[in-house]
Formats: C-alpha cells, structure tokens, sequence
C-alpha cells in the first residue's frame, strides 16, 4: 500500500491528480497480469507515455472514439479483465454516457471510469473541455459509485483501492499540476465515508475534490472572524455518507457545499436531496459552478471567476452566516 | 433472421446449456436487441431453459422481455436494445480472447438499420486495428428500418465496400439458405488472415407469410388468432 512520506506527498502534488493516476497505474499494473488501462488518443496528455512503454500488453489506445472504447471495456471486464478507461471528463461522461449506464451501470460491469481535466482544470482549451456537468450525470446512474479525491494523495489511495473494488465506478480527477497538498500524512480512505478534516460549531462545509483545500482555507479565515466551522473531505458522491452529515451538520445553522462542478446536480445536489428528507435540518448554500457556459480563460483566473478561491469561499459565506454568528436560527423543521 | 439464429445455435456455436459460463464456449451477442423473440426460441431450442417458459416473453416482472437482459444462467451475455453496443462489446470479448491466448469466437449479429449508428463504425475501425480475427458480425440485412426502407431513411449504399474499407473479410450470403449460412459461418470460423469477419445475410423481413413480408408494420406488432393460424398455414406450406 501507499507508503506516505513527505517526499512522496510532495510529489503527488507536483503531479497533479492526473499525473498520480498515471504513476500509479504502473504499480498496479506490475501486481495484477488482468489490468487493462484504456485510452481515446489521450495517452501523453494523461501521462500514461511511461505505462505504455512498459506494460505495452496491457494498455490499449481505442483512437478517438469513447463509445466504442466503454463498449470493449465492458467486454473485457466480462472476460476478468481489470479494465480502466480515461480520457478527458466531459468527453467520458458525455461522449459515451449510454454506455456508461448500460453496459457499465445496467451490467454491473468491472470498469473504472476515470475521467481527467474535470471542473475547469483545462482553462484555455474552453467550454468545449470543461466538466462541468459529470458528477450531476455520472450520480444518476444506478450501480455507479462516483467519487472526486481532494489531493494526489487521496487519488493514490483512491485509484488502488479502485483497483481492488468489483463493479463500476467513476472517478473525477481535477485541478492543475502542483495540486494543493490537503493530506500530508497517511490515513484511512473508505469509500463512501467522508473525512472530518475540522471539526467546528456553528456552520459545516462540506467540500469534494479541489475544493476541500479551497474550503479548508475558507475556514482558516472564517475561524479569524469568530465563525468556527466544520470542513468535510466528501470525496465520494455516490454513496453519500449521509450518516456523517446528520452526525457534523444538523448540529450546526448552516450547512454549505463547495465543487468545482455546476451548482445543478452535484455535491450540492446530493446533499440537498438527503436534507430535504428528513426533519431538523440546517439550510443549506451550494457554492459551484453557477449555470453558465464561462468566458474562457486560464485555470486560476476560471476559479477566481466562479469565487472558488478560499477567501472568496469565506466571503460568501460570512454574507449568507452574518457577522455575529447570533442571526436567525437556520433550523428547518 | 430465424434462420441464422437456427444455424449458430444448430450447428456453428460451441455451448454446454448445463453449463452456460463454461469458458471454452463461442460467445454470442444479438446487438439488434429488438430481435429478441428469435434469441429466445434459439436458446430454448440449445436447451438453456424449457419452451414454456417462452411463454413468459413480455409478462410483466419476469426475464424475457422486449430486449435481452444479461443472464448467463440462459446463455444471455449481454443486455442490449439501445443499438450500436453490441459489437464494441463483442470486441472487448474478442480482444480478451486474444490477449489470453482462448480458442473462443465471438459471434455479433448487427441489423442493417442498426449500421446507422457511429459506434458501429468506431468498432469496425477497432476491431481491424486490433486484428480480431476472432470476431464474425452477421448483419441481418433486411433493407428496413423503423420508419421505412433503409435506402430512403439512411442510405447503405456500397454496404460491402464499406466494411471491406474498414478492413473486414465480407461474405454475402442468402439469409435465408441454411447451407450458404453454414458453409459462410464454417469458413469465417478458419480464418486466419488476422482480419475480422463479417457475413451479410440478405433477408426478407417477415419471410414466409405473405401479409408479413417487407411490411414495416410487423417490425413490432401482435398476432390475432386468425392471422396466427394463417401465417402458420404459409409456414408449413412452404416447409
């Protein structure tokens, strides 16, 4: 397993998600002959050059061409294989989205779906690139666990436990190279169970993929205002640890989401679907990705754009909170 | 297309219906997953459940309904209906055949109509790319689509030269000719000239009843019992 040191952690991080994938595939591949990884024409660009050349038996190209590449994944999972399939997110989740449902969700296919460059990690290239919408559309198909890791190392942890799990998944990988650390010593990374990264008393934040450090500096500056925040690493989607939410944040006034993904359908979504089932719940603000295509421009300056940078994230939360932390009780009966 | 599903499972298919997941057996995707009643009566007919429980085709809440559900247990590899699936899947059971050096073959049957899609054509590119000469699609031409003749809703023209273009050994054959069927099939099995195979079956839809055939209004309809009893008068006559 994933021996973290800070020499490893650093270099996660100086890969980026996508890079980590990439490095860690090989050792994968090295202890398991069934491993496929699938490719649309994206081999450099996801860093898979170095896994090609040594595995060659084991790694597939399908052009560019998802549909058909989703297609023979599920048929080589049929066959034992191990397969993994990545290119971009949008082209994963949207190009091939019927074959994702049926013969991945529908057939219970062994296939991860991995999907790079999500949210707006590919700035210059436009709306054409960004994945804006796959968690929304990747969480409505039955069978299909959905999970966004913060940080290299969680896409570490996350990919070789992937690995090892039967059935189909997708994993969003974000954010640019040199990836802000949020894990920086080992600890226990469950599917489906979420990370209480900060514990705190008045609002709960819960936050996936990049925007965990974003929501992790947002309460830093919060905490220097008076507000003490919880901060939860939700790095999986699907299933949603709703148990954790009703444990952190039905304790709390206000309860506030935080993807680089559309405000429609995702992490916010799936939260709010669950709190609008039960009694006693906080209210809840769903910061994203608002409803728009984006005037297209580099990684940072996208984020700045969206107010997805932790002082922008504190901002907008101590509007919705107040100043005194002593507003109206939230609580919906 | 009876009549191919007759020759697969009557003579071509290596199977063991007592044990459907043995993994020497050929696989067989019908990727035109509307066809399904023909599936069902072939896989009764090998012996991989009972032929009365054909009579559970469309009842509600049970295994047999108007498009295949996987279930190996009935000798069913792959759930299909949206069309365009089956043979990308067809072509990861091959490549997986290859890469672990299995002497299986895979079977795809494609409808004409179903050739519209551009996953059929992103597989054709793959599947000569990646050498699968263990892959044989059957098209079942039949020159209709839902709403008419393929020829005015989509053009196929060439249709031949296409797959030939994308690097397929073809074989034309009368869909309805047993034995050019078995012969076709017995030859594509043999190859061994790395290509994939493809054999496309002309058909008559609804052949061998008069008021059924090439009229689109049977691609989904029921039988009253009066039109039942003559369409299997014609049958027999014809026999």
């Amino acid at each position: 397993m994933v021996n973290p040191n800070p020499f490893n952690v650093r270099f996660y991080s100086k890969l980026g998600q996508r890079g980590s994938f990439a490095a860690i595939m090989g050792e994968i591949a090295a202890q398991d002959d069934d491993l496929v990884v699938m490719t649309a024409d994206l081999t450099t660009l996801t860093g898979l050059t170095q896994f090609r050349e040594k595995f060659p038996d084991q790694f597939i190209n399908a052009g560019i061409a998802e549909q058909n590449m989703v297609g023979v994944a599920a048929g080589m999972a049929k066959e034992g294989k191990n397969v993994f399939v990545t290119t971009y997110s949008n082209f994963l989740a949207m190009r091939s989205y019927e074959q994702i449902r049926i013969q991945l969700g529908y057939m219970k296919s062994n296939v991860k779906v991995i999907g790079t460059g999500s949210g707006l990690a590919m700035g210059m290239s436009g709306n054409t690139h960004y994945g804006m919408e796959d968690l929304s559309l990747m969480r409505a198909i039955p069978n299909l666990m959905v999970v966004s890791p913060a940080d290299g190392l969680e896409t570490v942890k996350a990919i070789k436990k992937a690995a090892h799990h039967k059935g189909p998944m997708y994993i969003r990988l974000s954010g640019a190279l040199r990836n802000p650390i949020v894990y920086d010593e080992d600890y226990e990374f469950e599917f489906g169970k979420g990370i209480l990264l900060r514990k705190g008393t008045d609002i709960s934040i819960i936050a996936t993929g990049t925007m965990v450090h974003e929501s992790l500096v947002a309460a830093e500056i919060l905490s220097d205002n008076g507000i003490s925040a919880s901060v939860i690493d939700m790095h999986t989607i699907k299933p949603l640890d709703t148990a954790m939410i009703k444990d952190v944040c039905c304790q709390t006034d206000l309860v506030v989401t935080v993807e680089e993904h559309s405000v429609i359908g995702g992490l916010g979504g799936a939260v709010a679907e669950y709190l609008s089932e039960i009694s006693y719940r906080p209210r809840q603000v769903k910061i994203g990705i608002p409803d728009a295509f984006q005037r297209v421009g580099d990684y940072q300056y996208l984020l700045k754009e969206n107010n997805l940078t932790g002082p922008q994230i504190a901002d907008r939360i101590h509007e919705e909170y107040g100043d005194d932390g002593e507003s109206e009780p939230n609580m919906i009966r | 297309m009876i009549e191919i599903m007759a020759t697969l499972y009557g003579g071509i298919l290596r199977f063991d219906p007592k044990n459907p997941e043995w993994d020497g057996r050929d696989r067989f995707i019908l990727s035109k997953g509307h066809g399904v009643l023909a599936y069902y009566t072939a896989l009764a007919e090998a012996g991989f459940f009972p032929k009365d429980e054909l009579l559970k085709f469309e009842v509600n809440g049970e295994c047999l309904p108007g498009h295949p559900i996987l279930n190996m247990e009935k000798g069913i590899e792959c759930s299909t209906g949206s069309l365009g699936m089956g043979l990308p899947f067809g072509a990861g059971l091959a490549l997986a055949g290859k890469m672990q050096k299995k002497s299986y073959r895979t079977y795809v049957l494609v409808g004409d109509g179903e050739c519209d899609e551009g996953s059929i054509w992103e597989c054709a590119m793959f599947a000569s790319h990646y050498h699968l000469s263990n892959l044989i699609a059957i098209v079942d031409s039949n020159k209709l689509q839902y709403d008419g003749p393929c020829c005015e809703i989509m053009n196929l023209d060439n249709f031949k030269a296409k797959w030939e273009s994308f690097g397929w050994d073809v074989t034309e054959v009368d869909g309805h000719n047993v034995k050019e069927l078995y012969d076709a099939f017995s030859v594509c099995s043999h190859s061994s000239n790395g290509k994939p195979q493809v054999i496309i079956a002309d058909t008559v839809k609804g052949k061998g009843v008069s008021f059924m055939e090439n009229n689109k209004e049977w691609h989904h309809s029921t039988l009253s019992q009066k039109q039942y009893d003559l369409a299997m008068q014609e049958i027999r006559s014809g026999e």
